[in-house]
């Protein structure tokens, strides 16, 4: 198929960009969207011209590198039925002589650092805050001595699933990461493990949040309907209610 | 578990790594619990095992079918935690190019800041490697696309050994290739064998058939059939070579392609066999599947647009792990003291062939319980201060950095980083692949020299060095994957015997399967490296077997 393309080009260090025109030809239906950039990219570097740049690593759907805004949409959608990451969105989702925009994840959060490559550190020093749970190596208790019940094990599990892609902030009007927060947040509050530091986690990890320049959440729910992994706006409720119990309880001190 | 890593890596790995392997294993599972790793429960709240390829009692532990990523994220938590209390500091987006050596010992790194290009020596006590395989160089491989060899490459042009480099595992279970454009290839979990069926079709006639047409007794449950005490359940390699093995018949499935031989002859073949689950639909129900595989079942119709619940999944082995890597000691020390490599880089623990769910442990017992101990031992003696920015070893080391960077630019040839890859990926795949020839090899390892020669005749990498430059970061690391394609033909040709991941087609049984010879390759291969254009020099270390007696392996 042949494709129009608009995409988003942007210096290195320029606080502005464009979005720039280019043609594209044979583009075969079981390529993967990222694989239709490589062949632009092969053609570009032929003409001579200057590659675009774009994350990408596993292009499997669970290292959580690539995304772009596609038509408007984070990560894409196509006509694919369920969400996926950019890597994983294929050509077959698309139509010849279509135009598709192609542009970085958009944020206060999340600088551009060159086309379509943005920096999502922030997402990390939000980890940093308290997103994980105290136990130096060599310290660890039988895992056996600790009961998890399987349902409960299995929500956590569900919001473990989050690859910290980004797409939630980028979908969000407020470029808020709470969906991002909210999951590490379930994960390990769902785990008997992660019960001594629940209250204080959810505590710092929000106030790093905000710090960060990420706005806040409005139930909006864009969110959850581009997560390439399904995780629920629930999700975010759960994070709400242990963040208001945090004002008044201490870890330790109650049992929620 | 010691005994199944042994007899899986075909008796080519260290006994004593693998024995240290298998005691601290189940601290692995206790530390990752720890940490908030998710592991499958039972109801009772005790975690779940399954059954995994080579091994014939359940006894691994998972997270759904994403095991390593739950334990990447794991570590990844752990490792933020330590960033937050200042133990670590994090360089992201910066690329090791450089090892610094001073009187023989590894004294800190070169690295490349992949936005800004900045060159920056950092120096150190002492420098661990924890950069992963090199798979890549087949271009197509499971492995993700940021994968190479660079890293361990350039400590083995500065001294450190480089261990069985032919040694590569090829999973049986990944989504066939679909074109000439394609980047990468996608892994279906190993555990999908152990509700799949694999077979292909008894007579070459039905292979363009609808599966669903073609009944039961017209179908080949080929690993069923050769092996019928581990079935689908035999050790990746043999998965894998089979695999070929049915395809090679002309019983392969999926679409036709057009393939070169070595003897220049076209023709037609098609690579893929099936990978049928509707036994496992009709036993344990549709939902029942799904609780267990639906993650990977949806991404199989995410890539292919076929619905495994209706017709069975089309699956081809795939390069997948690199067993070789840099040689290290047992206490995962290189030959340039002061350098450690633990993880996929090192060579150490899985001989010729991989388990599953083995390359995960290795890495968490580095890691975790290794590198902690082995490492104090060396820093107790070793704790000199930093070299200053200034120092000769430095120098050299930043400014062979930066002349390459810079040669690399200044060519501005015709041809794409990417098709160079491409071309000594095919190379690799067609000779130092599943099944390997002398008569292959030495034609290989001719063809990699002059593909490399064309290589710095006549590449184009765009932009400049200065900025966020990918295709110079791909230049860089192709460099070094010409080198050790040719290596890894070398160690292939050497080694004349059949091995695990490693088939010499010379060196086979009448049945087909794999021929050690014991008395004459009962060792790791070490190669040092012998400057631009030398011949590499061979060094043995022998392979003493104390509590496992040496056998031909059977999994029938």
């Amino acid at each position: 198929m042949k494709l129009t393309l608009k995409i988003w080009r942007q210096a290195r260090g320029a606080a502005q960009g464009k979005l720039v025109d280019y043609k594209i030809d044979n583009v075969s239906e079981d390529m993967s969207f990222l694989e239709m950039l490589d062949q632009l990219n092969e053609e570009l570097t032929a003409a001579g011209e200057e590659p675009v740049a774009f994350d990408s690593d596993c292009r499997e759907g669970i290292c959580g590198t690539c995304g772009v805004v596609i038509n408007g949409t984070a990560h894409g959608r196509g006509n694919s039925p369920v969400p996926t990451t950019t890597c994983q969105l294929h050509m077959r989702s698309f139509h010849d002589g279509d135009t598709i925009t192609i542009e970085p994840w958009k944020a206060k959060a999340f600088p551009v650092l060159k086309d379509l490559v943005v920096d999502r550190t922030a997402l990390d020093r939000v980890i940093q805050a308290g997103g994980f749970i105290s136990v130096n190596t060599g310290a660890a208790p039988d895992a056996h001595s600790l009961l998890a019940p399987k349902l409960q094990s299995d929500r956590a599990f569900d919001n473990a699933t989050c690859i910290g892609c980004g797409a939630c902030v980028a979908a969000c009007p407020n470029a808020s990461a709470m969906l991002f927060t909210s999951a590490k947040v379930t994960h390990l509050l769902n785990l008997p493990q992660g019960q001594p530091e629940r209250f204080l986690r959810v505590k710092n990890m929000v106030g790093q949040h905000d710090a960060e320049g990420f706005g806040n959440c409005t139930n909006i729910g864009e969110c959850s309907a581009v997560c390439p992994k399904g995780i629920q706006l629930e999700s975010i409720s759960t994070l709400n209610r242990d963040l208001v119990w945090s004002l008044f309880r201490k870890d330790g001190f109650t049992v929620a | 578990m010691f005994y199944d890593t042994v007899k899986g890596g075909d008796y080519r790995a260290r006994e004593t790594n693998v024995y240290r392997l298998a005691s601290v294993s189940g601290n692995i599972i206790d530390q990752c619990v720890a940490q908030g790793v998710p592991f499958a429960r039972e109801y009772g709240g005790l975690l779940d095992t399954r059954s995994f390829g080579g091994v014939q009692v359940q006894r691994t532990f998972y997270a759904r079918g994403q095991t390593g990523q739950q334990l990447l994220i794991g570590a990844y938590q752990a490792l933020e935690r330590q960033v937050a209390a200042g133990t670590v500091q994090m360089f992201a987006r910066h690329e090791m190019l450089e090892l610094i050596v001073k009187n023989g010992v590894a004294r800190g790194i070169v690295a490349r800041d992949m936005v800004t290009g900045e060159v920056t020596p950092y120096t150190a006590d002492a420098v661990v490697l924890a950069t992963g395989g090199y798979g890549n160089v087949f271009f197509l491989s499971t492995n993700a696309m940021g994968c190479n060899v660079t890293a361990g490459w350039r400590a083995h042009r500065k001294g450190a050994y480089f261990g069985n480099p032919c040694y590569t595992q090829i999973h049986p279970t990944c989504i066939p290739v679909h074109g000439d454009n394609q980047s990468k290839l996608t892994l279906m979990s190993e555990s999908l064998r152990n509700d799949g069926r694999i077979w292909v079709p008894k007579k070459a006639e039905d292979c363009s058939k609808d599966p669903r047409q073609i009944p039961e007794e017209d179908r080949d449950y080929y690993l069923e059939r050769i092996y019928p005490s581990f079935g689908n359940l035999v050790p990746r390699d043999i998965a894998s070579r089979q695999a070929k093995n049915m395809c090679d018949e002309g019983r392969g499935v999926g679409p036709v392609i057009k393939e070169v031989d070595a003897d220049g002859q076209e023709h037609e073949v098609r690579r893929g066999v099936y990978l049928d689950f509707s036994d496992a639909i009709s036993r344990l129900g549709k939902a029942g599947v799904e609780a267990k595989y639906g993650n990977l079942f949806d991404m199989y119709k995410q890539i292919t647009a076929e619905d495994p619940y209706e017709v069975p999944m089309r699956i081809y082995p795939a390069v997948h792990y690199t067993m070789g890597g840099v040689w290290v000691d047992y206490d995962l020390e290189t030959t340039i003291p002061g350098l450690f490599v633990a993880g996929e880089a090192n060579f150490s623990d899985h001989g010729a062939n991989r388990l599953g769910a083995s390359a995960l442990m290795q890495g968490l017992a580095d890691g975790y319980f290794v590198l902690p101990n082995t490492i104090n031992d060396y820093l107790a003696d070793h704790h000199d201060g930093k070299l200053p920015d200034n120092d000769p070893a430095v120098v050299e080391a930043v400014n062979a950095t930066k002349a390459q960077i810079d040669r690399l630019l200044s060519i501005k040839g015709s041809r794409t980083v990417d098709s160079f890859h491409k071309e000594l990926g095919h190379i690799m795949w067609e000779y130092c692949g599943m099944a390997r020839s002398e008569e292959g090899l030495k034609k290989a390892v001719g063809m990699i020299r002059e593909l490399k020669k064309e290589f710095w005749r006549d590449v184009n990498v765009t932009g400049v060095a200065e900025d966020l430059n990918q295709t110079l970061e791909r230049a860089g690391r192709l460099v070094d994957f010409f080198e050790l394609g040719e290596l890894m033909c070398i160690d292939a040709l050497h080694r004349r015997e059949s091995c695990g991941g490693h088939f010499r087609v010379e060196y086979q049984t009448e049945e087909g399967e794999a021929m050690r010879h014991d008395d004459e390759f009962a060792y790791v291969a070490a190669w040092e490296y012998a400057g631009e254009g030398g011949k590499p020099i061979l060094h043995k270390e022998p392979l003493v077997y104390k509590a496992i007696e040496l056998k031909q392996r059977s999994y029938k």
